[in-house]
């Protein structure tokens, strides 16, 4: 069965449709990477799986809990997902050691200790140890971004969303953030990533799915999807997104 | 018109001090609670439910347009007979002109302290909350640990401002006969005929304190300011 299921769901701003029908399956172990043109909705879609947005129609299954549902108790669910922001989200006025321990003691409910320990080993496994007493103000984006898989990874996620976790880091620091997240699909973590990273999806995708306004264009496997022989079946709109984002 | 004699300042000191400490104990109440108060009024002008933020910023704008010296004097009169009213007493009981004072400062100055915290909340990112949610946090939750410290932080020097307009302002209490720290200077300054002394004196201590205040919230924001 499929880890995270997305059943027809559509989303609208006021009048302005942001997602439209949108239909596709995660299953264990998979690692899908969502790309297309910005305002596409892949930001939106993503958000929609912890319910950090709501959506008016369809539905959403993680893990057999149906998200939209109004009984299911959102904060046990969304402390299964991870989630990774474009913008690091850390929290500024806590050290790098408490940003990592604060959730898996409110909302884990383990010891001040566990969760120390638990924080230190994963600021080890994404290489900043030596980091642990500083505060995110002080790191450069590429390591605010490891600390924020690392404060995702603390809760023990049954999978990881990723919202463009490289598009607001300097070119040099997006390969440090990129290769945690490549031997965390190695490992095999159930992943949706939203990126432009081609290369990353190539290397660990095992599904591509793209986007245009609030529609699923292409949901293909990855050879079907950058293979050679596979461009000619691409829509007209993907084949100019890839075109333009793979030219240079 | 005689010259100065600064020695009835010595001579009065224990009864002025005793009206300072008032002064200082109204501040320190009405600085707390009303941040306490405020905070809350901020949380619910912010909140999803219309009902509940209407009524909130009602209140603010109640309180903010009427000058304290009238606050002050309504409620002395009123708070008897609305605790009667609650209560269901026969007679309205006797709160007194002190603790009259005290909860009417609360909630007044509650009113700004809530304007205060609910821009210190809107200047948080939203990507924040999400990401506290993201990790499972209740609302609650998430206020506690993400939202108000930072809040908190960023609006310290506006929050200690509003404290000492807040000192200075205790001294309408006079109207209620407390004896405040202005309260108990005028008295000794009418009684013995000094006043340009004891006014003096009182203009130089409240300089001084809001001075040091001042210096004290640079101190502070060094301190807690968070890196960046």
């Amino acid at each position: 069965m499929a880890m995270i299921s997305i059943d027809a769901v559509s989303k609208w701003y006021g009048s302005f449709q942001v997602l439209a029908d949108c239909t596709t399956q995660i299953d264990r172990g998979e690692v899908v990477v969502v790309c297309g043109p910005s305002g596409s909705g892949k930001s939106t879609l993503i958000k929609c799986i912890n319910a950090l947005e709501p959506f008016q129609q369809g539905s959403i299954t993680v893990d057999g809990t149906r998200v939209n549902d109004p009984a299911t108790n959102l904060p046990r669910l969304r402390a299964r997902v991870g989630m990774v922001f474009q913008h690091f989200e850390l929290f500024p006025h806590l050290s790098i050691t408490e940003n990592l321990a604060l959730a898996q003691v409110q909302v884990l409910g383990r010891s001040r200790e566990e969760s120390m320990d638990r924080g230190l080993k994963l600021l080890d496994r994404v290489g900043l140890r030596e980091h642990a007493s500083k505060f995110p103000g002080q790191l450069s984006g590429g390591q605010q971004q490891r600390v924020a898989i690392a404060r995702a990874l603390a809760m023990d996620p049954i999978a990881m969303l990723f919202d463009e976790p490289t598009s607001a880091l300097d070119p040099e620091m997006i390969n440090e953030v990129l290769d945690v997240m490549v031997e965390l699909a190695r490992e095999g973590m159930t992943m949706v990533v939203v990126t432009h990273e081609m290369g990353f999806a190539r290397k660990v995708a095992h599904r591509v799915v793209f986007m245009d306004q609030g529609r699923i264009v292409e949901d293909r496997a990855k050879e079907a999807f950058f293979g050679e022989s596979a461009q000619a079946g691409l829509s007209v709109r993907a084949r100019e997104f890839l075109s333009k984002i793979l030219s240079h | 018109m005689s010259h100065l004699e600064f020695d009835v300042i010595w001579r009065t000191w224990p009864y002025v001090l005793g009206g300072l400490q008032y002064t200082v104990q109204l501040t320190v109440v009405a600085t707390v609670g009303g941040i306490l108060f405020g905070t809350l009024l901020a949380m619910l002008r912010l909140a999803s439910n219309p009902v509940l933020a209407s009524i909130a910023a009602g209140y603010v704008n109640f309180m903010r347009s009427v000058p304290l010296l009238l606050v002050i004097f309504w409620f002395y009169f009123l708070m008897p007979v609305i605790a009667q009213w609650v209560t269901g007493a026969d007679r309205p009981p006797s709160i007194g002109a002190q603790n009259s004072a005290y909860i009417t400062f609360v909630l007044f100055e509650a009113a700004f302290f809530c304007e205060i915290m609910r821009a210190g909340i809107q200047s948080i990112p939203r990507g924040q909350p999400q990401a506290a949610m993201a990790l499972g946090m209740s609302y609650g939750q998430t206020m506690r640990f993400v939202i108000l410290p930072q809040a908190l932080r960023n609006m310290l020097p506006v929050l200690l401002t509003q404290t000492i307009i807040l000192f200075q302002d205790v001294s309408l209490v006079s109207l209620l006969n407390v004896t405040d720290f202005v309260g108990a200077a005028s008295k000794i300054a009418q009684r013995d005929s000094r006043i340009v002394e004891m006014y003096l004196f009182v203009a130089v201590v409240y300089f001084l304190m809001c001075t040091g205040l001042s210096r004290l919230v640079r101190w502070l924001q060094a301190h807690v300011a968070i890196p960046r």
